[in-house]
């Protein structure tokens, strides 16, 4: 442990799997010098060959942490207390020039998005070597080793792929190259910050391929910073669940994920869907303390089921729970309560089978690049209807062409046994009113100028001519629908998270009882507890309303929580098409195969079928090719098993 | 703008509307964004010399220790005794002229600032906004009065029409026009690609409509800084047409004309060209400081870092 190595020596020999590279010891991060903690109380510790996910919601501070790892903090932070031991070496004691050399050299770092990480004006096989220049000795061949670290990032390491530009290279293989590039000094540690976020599923998986072998095979200890509980939950032997700025639980992944015992991991486990089953997502209402606004006891509490009033007042300590530390009071309690899902109410039968909206032959292009070819689709009034591609089939063009936002297409569009114009401008008001649309992005669909209350009422003003009072009741009465509360009619956005600005789009959507509702990727860029509410709160609202619905995903496993058709969109051609099981269970197109099957799945004991206690055979972790050594660290009991 | 008493009413009970945004304040955003930027040093030193020298302009007419049209003295005297800054080319007191020659400059000023920036922010917004045809013709427009420099423009409406002072006004505010137009512009083009922009359209609202409600609220930021920025421009530009003659006709007193008047007269009593001169300076750099600190508050970097780490870990990151 404290063998004291020279800083900048980097391993010559890998080091023997199983021993502790990396030990983070009360690390404490606040706002300023004395403003209040963002992150506290972390403490973990990674052996060689592991990987360990930290997960969380968006203001958890894992990446605040996962900076922390490399001695850094973003502007206005400052690391408090607490110990970084890479190796036995503190890096949080080190010297400035010193710490420059462990980075890069000894701890690397992979960041969100390759394209902003990567120098647009310098070819790959410069920034390849830049920082085996840099770091002096590690290698006599720089040029051996940047093919070799191409190979093992398995990009063709010839010269025209070492000439190229970051802008010539693909998503996937931007994300390889900085990959290569933080394998390249053989690092100790590796912190990946959500690598995959932006990547398409089929790519994620193969980076995560990459990832996984080469932290394997070189000894590396890993920290996967993810919100994705999927992506982890088949990548990681252990992972650590942050919440408000500190780790609630952490364990073996197979257990945790099979029996979660903190309530909030519950949840959050509770909120994931998944593409075999169709269940009620249940989500975690409320939201999370502000870093300076996390009072006493557990900072959990306010949102949790099982709280009592101890937990208001005590703060919790880690316990020790079958093999994990968890940060909660009533573990004892919480531990015989089955975490039982309920199974979705099977949608309605579809008696009547009349199309409230039906495509014939749609094509659509941008300029000259043709985006959707004779797209042919049936909506049935009253049903919902999930259309699925990965980014740029088109979805998108196609929601936007039946709302009228997009003009340049041919064909036709029937709704309710009219044909629809193709733009805005010559539609008439009330077909208007009866289409609505909720966009992708909350954070860029409400105007930050207006109150709840005036962007809710913009198009009751444009189709109804309602007295003040009468507005402002309709305006409460469908805030009170989507369970935001009249009080925030006088809000601005930016005082609301993402989800209630997200429910807020959806009343705008609502106020004017619209027949039809385009949801366009509307959970996309929300986490994901948030987004088992929106879902939720969407389905209800379609039968509530007789609403006959287009939901957009890239996500298949959300298909089946809402949908009772799906379509699968591929280039722009709808490559499958009918009832949603049908899909899921036995595609028949190729596109429909590999999709299905590159989404990671996550799947959790205590459901109907598997009772809580029978974990090995209850967890089934994918992608399933991982080899059997790279979980070094996980007990016999958290071994996945390996359907 | 409803104002909340402290102390006067229980929370609850204050009717709807006077609790209107609750956590920004009770202001609106440009009146907080303003009193952010005067908190700043920047701003606070930039507003205190405007403030000054307004104010001596206001209240200096009723102030003055000598009628300023008056012969009182020998030509170019040095200041002493009566006259505290001496007097200038007809024996006239300057500080008299100083105190009552600077209202009607920063009064037309102001006037063709505001009229300039409406019109900016008009051709601008809606050119933005409307795109294809009426972008080109607003544009092309543009480009035909930025080719004119601004003092030359002015000069030759004026000396076609006759040295009016409402005349002066219309064409310093037009020659601010452009570029107001075209900064107005690439901000409205960002914003009007936004889904809320959309979402209104979505609606069939009319795209007069769009631009008032959506669109303008969102300007708040660069049209006040465009207001500060034109307003440095618009004092120069009148004080040196005012220098050049035109502007209010003698025996009227101006700080444009004193330094005409009397900078044959520069060895005898420097004061009579010295203070009008640093007045006007002082005006456009205490002006030029303010507007800098508002740029800075809109922009954020007069944030304090604390305050914008916690943004950053408050604001997710965008899902592409």
């Amino acid at each position: 442990m404290s063998t004291a190595q020279a800083p900048g020596g980097t391993a010559a020999a890998p080091p023997s799997l199983g021993e502790i590279r990396l030990e983070v010891r009360d690390l404490e991060i606040r706002l300023g010098p004395s403003g209040p903690d963002v992150v506290r109380d972390v403490s973990f510790s990674v052996r060689a060959g592991q990987v360990l996910g930290i997960v969380g919601e968006s203001g958890s501070g894992k990446t605040t942490v996962a900076l922390a790892l490399l001695g850094h903090t973003r502007r206005g932070l400052s690391i408090h207390s607490g110990e970084v031991r890479l190796d036995g070496v503190d890096l949080l004691r080190l010297r400035p020039a010193q710490l420059r050399a462990a980075r890069g050299a000894r701890v690397a770092y992979v960041p969100q998005d390759p394209s902003a990480a990567l120098n647009p004006t310098l070819r790959i096989g410069t920034q390849l070597t830049e920082a085996l220049r840099v770091h002096s000795g590690i290698t006599e061949n720089p040029a051996d080793r940047v093919i070799e670290v191409m190979r093992e990032a398995s990009l063709e390491a010839t010269p025209e792929m070492l000439r190229r530009y970051p802008h010539q290279l693909s998503g996937g293989q931007q994300q390889r190259v900085s990959l290569a590039m933080a394998f390249a000094c053989r690092p100790s540690l590796i912190v990946l910050d959500e690598p995959t976020t932006g990547l398409d599923v089929s790519t994620q998986r193969h980076v995560l391929d990459t990832v996984r072998s080469l932290c394997s095979s070189y000894g590396v200890a890993a920290v996967y910073v993810s919100h994705d509980l999927a992506v982890v939950g088949g990548l990681v032997a252990h992972v650590a669940v942050m919440y408000a700025g500190q780790i609630i639980e952490i364990g073996p992944t197979a257990r945790l994920f099979a029996e979660p015992v903190h309530p909030y991991t519950r949840g959050l486990l509770a909120a994931v869907p998944s593409p075999e089953r169709a269940e009620l997502l249940t989500g975690i209402e409320g939201q999370q303390p502000r870093p300076g606004g996390r009072g006493a006891g557990c900072s959990f509490a306010p949102r949790c089921d099982f709280a009592t009033g101890r937990c208001r007042v005590e703060t919790p300590w880690p316990v020790s729970v079958d093999g994990r530390l968890v940060r909660c009071l009533r573990t004892a309690e919480i531990a015989g309560a089955a975490a039982a899902r309920q199974a979705a109410v099977p949608g309605p039968a579809g008696g009547e089978p009349t199309s409230a909206l039906s495509l014939r032959s749609v094509c659509a292009s941008y300029g000259q690049a043709q985006v959707l070819s004779d797209v042919g689709l049936d909506v049935p009034a009253e049903s919902c209807v999930a259309v699925v591609g990965e980014s740029g089939s088109g979805k998108t063009t196609l929601a936007r062409c039946i709302a009228g936002l997009h003009r340049n297409w041919t064909g036709d569009i029937i709704f309710q046994g009219a044909a629809l114009a193709p733009g805005l401008r010559q539609r008439p008001k009330d077909v208007l009113k009866r289409v609505q649309y909720i966009f992708q992005n909350p954070y860029t669909s409400l105007n930050p100028r207006k109150t709840v209350g005036q962007i809710i009422g913009q198009p009751l003003e444009q189709f109804q001519r309602l007295s003040f009072r009468e507005r402002t009741e309709r305006i409460g009465a469908v805030l009170d629908d989507v369970s935001l509360g009249r009080n925030c009619m006088s809000r601005y956005p930016d005082q609301l998270s993402g989800g209630e600005r997200q429910r807020v789009a959806i009343a705008r959507a609502l106020v004017v009882e619209p027949d039809l509702l385009i949801c366009d990727e509307v959970t996309s860029a929300l986490d994901v507890s948030v987004q088992a509410v929106i879902v939720e709160l969407l389905r209800r609202l379609q039968r509530e309303r007789q609403l006959t619905m287009i939901f957009i995903t890239h996500n298949l496993a959300l298909v089946r929580n809402i949908a009772q058709s799906a379509v699968v969109l591929c280039n722009g051609i709808v490559v499958e098409a009918g009832p949603v099981e049908q899909v899921l269970e036995h595609p028949a197109d190729p596109y429909t195969v590999r999709l299905i099957r590159d989404v990671p799945k996550l799947a959790v004991a205590g459901l109907p079928g598997g009772p809580p206690g029978q974990i090995h055979s209850a967890v089934r972790i994918r992608p399933a090719s991982q080899p059997a050594d790279s979980q070094p660290a996980a007990g016999p009991a958290g071994q996945p098993t390996l359907p | 703008m409803a104002v909340v008493t402290p102390g006067r009413f229980p929370a609850e009970q204050v009717p709807g509307p006077a609790r209107a945004a609750g956590r920004r304040g009770h202001l609106p955003e440009w009146l907080s964004s303003l009193w952010a930027a005067v908190r700043t040093t920047r701003g606070g030193i930039g507003l205190a010399l405007v403030s000054l020298i307004v104010g001596l302009a206001v209240i200096g007419p009723w102030i003055t220790p000598s009628p300023p049209n008056a012969l009182l003295t020998l030509d170019y005297a040095r200041p002493g005794g009566h006259f505290l800054l001496g007097s200038d080319a007809l024996g006239r007191d300057v500080l008299s002229r100083v105190l009552a020659g600077g209202w009607l400059l920063l009064l037309m000023a102001a006037a063709a600032t505001v009229l300039g920036v409406m019109l900016g922010a008009a051709a601008g917004v809606s050119a933005a906004y409307l795109r294809g045809v009426s972008d080109g013709i607003i544009m092309r427009t543009i480009d035909v009065i930025l080719s004119f420099p601004q003092l030359v423009f002015a000069l030759l409406l004026l000396s076609v029409i006759g040295p009016k002072l409402w005349l002066i006004v219309l064409a310093v505010a037009v020659s601010h026009a452009p570029q107001v137009g075209r900064v107005l512009r690439s901000a409205t083009l960002d914003i009007s690609e936004q889904d809320y922009v959309k979402a209104v359209e979505l609606q069939g609202t009319r795209p007069a409509k769009v631009m008032m409600k959506e669109i303008m609220p969102n300007l708040v930021s660069p049209l006040m800084v465009e207001v500060g920025l034109r307003l440095t421009y618009s004092i120069v530009i009148i004080a040196g047409l005012a220098f050049l003659g035109f502007g209010q006709q003698p025996p009227a007193s101006n700080w444009g004309s004193m330094i005409n008047e009397n900078r044959i007269g520069l060895a005898l009593n420097p004061w009579a060209v010295i203070v009008p001169a640093a007045l006007i300076a002082l005006l456009t750099i205490g002006m030029n400081t303010f507007t800098d600190a508002v740029a800075r508050v809109a922009i954020g970097v007069e944030r304090r870092p604390e305050e914008a780490a916690l943004l950053d870990e408050l604001v997710p990151r965008e899902i592409a």
